[in-house]
């Protein structure tokens, strides 16, 4: 029989977003309010002067939340459901399978995008082309994030010790790193202790391009270097450590 | 015709546990082959070998031809899997859950939902299609995760282990739902319960200690065991001597004899005289289990001592 990519790929998008969403609401409102509480905060306390940087913040803390949710959702279905010995044992493809689920945490992390969207263009109102960089570096942030996740997924066994990672990793990377305000609020010996994250260097590159931190060229460079560069490497990583069966 | 065959398969984990040791065997693949065992016999690991999610440390299987390791992209073509705590995705409903599984196995969404709503007719689990898994009782969870696979195209079944916690009267429906699903396809099942896989199987077959005690039917199994009737007397009864066989004595102090066709006749004869009272049946799984697994377990003693020669298969 001819099988159809496609229809692997919505099932991915059915199982992990549309039917929880639609069956759970209040995750979705979950989903929606944790990039915004920080915003909220931020904007109050600095008296709406940081409030582009905090929706950049809270477009990069939704992209990272997403890579983050599939290490979750993944040991979910794989440990709790036992999902993925289902799928190993019939013409499923792992590949497949992998971006289906992917993304299917866009889509669930749609409604918080589209506000802060909104909010992008009433506050930072960015011309096309810095939408664009805006976008690719969000892009990058979604892959490393999801690389990141999905190399925890494979390697975990457990649930509660998947989502433990999951919280951890989402505080350190988008709540204390300066993804909500500028880097330079840092005091310079621990300043160097920011670029050790990922997401650092796309709020960087985020700030720059809406005007909000001043970097030379060459910084907002190899800032794109450096976050690409790690995306690649994890990707090979990660397609080559991946567990979809046991040895 | 088709078969299922396995040369010399085994699985050592972490390099020193042996979970299975030279399983070898053929078996028509065809209606019900019941897989039984104890806990840690090493019957999930074949099935998971057989369905290929494991990688066998040395050996070969096949079923109708196709290799499990060489082949098993092809294989999984043909065959669906509903693994030992396996569990229904809680925020979904039965209908989702098979609609998304037939679709992940790659039909397009509308043939994905005729096929779907017509398993869960077959096990009349239509009225059931639209609640959350979660609200469902364990029965109908179990009924949803075979409506699943029997939906699907796969031609051979593996389900591992389908009953357990099951309440009696709710493992009688699943059985329904096995005969329908081996109508028309190959079911291979664990399972705990040794009356299961007398009333299910056509092929039966045992482990014990990770190898293979015994393959065949029912009956031929009953066939090649040292004793194959059991007579029972009551509590207090005097008990004939036995020149050929085995004597238990329950905890009540009810006594079973195990012996062959000849002995049997000739103890119930003396019974018969004496005027004991007494019941004489053949041998039941129960009784060949605990025979043929007890001597599966003698020998991996024997072979465990220094110098003995120990691996045997069917």
């Amino acid at each position: 029989m001819r099988r159809s990519y496609s229809s692997q790929l919505v099932a991915a998008i059915l199982v992990n977003s549309v039917y929880e969403m639609k069956n759970y609401p209040i995750n979705l409102v979950n989903t929606v309010l944790s990039p915004l509480s920080f915003l909220v905060v931020i904007d109050f306390v600095s008296k709406g002067a940081l409030i582009g940087q905090a929706i950049e913040g809270g477009l990069i803390m939704s992209m990272f939340q997403s890579g983050m949710s599939l290490q979750g959702d993944i040991s979910h279905l794989k440990n709790d459901f036992k999902l993925q010995d289902m799928l190993v044992s019939s013409p499923a493809s792992p590949a497949v399978y992998v971006i289906g689920m992917a993304a299917s945490e866009i889509i669930y992390n749609l409604p918080a995008l589209a506000i802060l969207v909104i909010l992008g263009g009433i506050y930072i109102h960015p011309g096309a082309f810095q939408a664009v960089e805006l976008t690719a570096a969000l892009g990058l942030m979604f892959l490393t994030s999801i690389t990141i996740g999905f190399m925890f997924a494979t390697l975990s066994s457990d649930i509660v010790q998947s989502f433990a990672w999951s919280r951890l990793l989402t505080t350190i990377f988008t709540a204390i790193t300066p993804v909500y305000y500028p880097i330079t609020y840092i005091p310079l010996p621990f300043r160097y202790l920011a670029y050790l994250s990922p997401t650092t260097y796309v709020a960087e590159i985020m700030q720059s391009v809406a005007g909000s931190l001043k970097l030379g060229e060459a910084s907002v460079i190899s800032d794109w270097l450096i976050i690409g560069g790690l995306a690649a490497v994890l990707l090979v990583v990660v397609s080559r450590n991946a567990r979809w069966k046991e040895a | 015709m088709d078969q299922l065959i396995t040369e010399k398969l085994s699985k050592t984990y972490g390099g020193s546990s042996m979970a299975l040791q030279d399983v070898s065997f053929s078996a028509p693949s065809s209606g019900i082959l019941a897989l039984i065992g104890r806990n840690g016999a090493g019957k999930t690991t074949l099935v998971r070998i057989l369905a290929t999610e494991l990688a066998p440390t040395s050996g070969s299987a096949s079923i109708n031809g196709i290799d499990v390791v060489r082949e098993d992209k092809r294989l999984r073509e043909r065959i669906a899997i509903v693994p030992q705590e396996a569990r229904t995705i809680s925020w979904m409903t039965p209908k989702q859950s098979t609609l998304t599984y037939l679709m992940w196995r790659g039909f397009e969404y509308s043939e994905a939902k005729k096929r779907a709503e017509e398993s869960l007719a077959r096990l009349k689990l239509d009225k059931y299609a639209d609640t959350l898994n979660r609200k469902l009782s364990g029965g109908t969870k179990r009924k949803a995760l075979a409506a699943m696979v029997l939906a699907s195209e796969a031609d051979v079944i593996f389900l591992d282990e389908p009953t357990t916690g099951l309440d009696p009267i709710s493992r009688r429906d699943f059985w329904e739902i096995l005969r329908e699903l081996a109508k028309d396809r190959f079911i291979f099942l664990t399972t705990h319960y040794l009356e299961e896989a007398e009333q299910l199987a056509d092929t039966l077959a045992v482990l014990g200690g990770g190898r293979l005690v015994a393959v065949g039917t029912v009956s031929s199994i009953r066939g090649r065991i040292r004793y194959q009737y059991s007579i029972n007397l009551p509590a207090g009864s005097p008990v004939p001597g036995v020149a050929q066989g085995e004597v238990t004595t329950g905890r009540s102090g009810e006594v079973q004899i195990l012996t062959n066709e000849d002995e049997a006749f000739a103890i119930s004869k003396k019974l018969s005289v004496a005027g004991s009272r007494f019941s004489i049946r053949p041998v039941s799984l129960d009784d060949i289990f605990f025979q043929l697994v007890g001597e599966s377990t003698q020998g991996e003693q024997e072979a465990a001592a220094p110098g003995a020669d120990g691996g045997w298969s069917a």
